[in-house]
């Protein structure tokens, strides 16, 4: 006897999955820029508030925004790096979410 | 001027008018109508603009979440500056409390208060290391002493709160 369910097995359809590279859930990056205006102090503040980072941490991130224009302070999954943004924006830091290249 | 922690609230003791109407303006101060770049700084976007899909999404559903938040800091901060209303002597020296629970929002509205001058003003990285220009001068000239004077409230209360 052969079942419909050992034919499927032996001669399985394929079916092709085709999503467009920018649908895939690649990696993005959080980036912080600089801003003259907001304190060093404060900017470590958020750092630790939003991130956990440990001061050590949060301090080089903010002196990477201060020397060189931008830190990457976090990088994952989309909906993640949005809602950190999100938060970032709340403390009024200069931050967007970028494609990990 | 003193500043000091007092239990469960921060004193700012011997305000002088000036400085006390300084504070004042801290609600006023946050207002970016009219002034296109301080509304561009406050509600600044999420990605590079090529990314239509988020830049769209954050304008429906974050921005007012943003902009509810900011409001909700100003008020707190706008309540608590009542108590510099009640002197009876219009130039008497005055004290202000503000209660730890709401250093988070005095923090906000701070900043909210600064970014939007500095960008009202166009201050330059120049400017905002002059902190010693003195305010009896032009508009421009007490605006830079006001982002100063509130950077200086901010760094108090990040140091006396250990945030």
């Amino acid at each position: 006897m052969h079942s419909s369910f050992e034919s499927a097995v032996e001669n399985p359809v394929i079916e092709q999955e085709t999503r467009a590279a920018e649908e895939l859930d690649l990696p993005w990056q959080v980036i912080v820029h600089n801003d003259p205006v907001n304190l060093m102090s404060y900017v470590t503040m958020v750092f630790q508030k939003v991130f956990g980072f440990p001061r050590e941490k949060a301090e080089k991130h903010m002196l990477e925004v201060h020397q060189q224009g931008r830190s990457i302070v976090w990088s994952g999954m989309r909906e993640r790096a949005e809602l950190y943004v999100q938060q970032l924006h709340g403390y009024l830091l200069l931050a967007t979410l970028e494609r990990t290249n | 001027m003193e500043i000091r922690r007092q239990d469960d609230c921060l004193e700012i003791s011997e305000l002088d008018p000036f400085l006390a109407e300084l504070l004042r303006q801290i609600p006023d101060s946050t207002r970016t109508e009219g002034a296109e770049t301080a509304q561009q700084r406050l509600f600044s976007l999420p990605a590079q603009a090529s990314e239509r899909e988020i830049c769209a999404e954050w304008k429906v559903y974050v921005e007012p979440e943003l902009r509810r938040l900011f409001q909700t800091a100003t008020e707190t901060v706008a309540t608590d500056l009542q108590q510099l209303n009640g002197s009876t002597k219009p130039f008497a020296n005055c004290t202000l409390r503000i209660p730890t629970q709401n250093v988070e929002a005095w923090l906000n509205a701070l900043n909210q208060a600064r970014l939007v001058i500095a960008a009202k003003y166009n201050f330059s990285d120049v400017d905002l290391c002059d902190h010693y220009r003195s305010p009896i001068g032009s508009r421009r000239d007490l605006g830079l002493f006001q982002v100063n004077f509130y950077g200086f409230l901010q760094e108090f209360i990040l140091h006396e709160m250990d945030l």
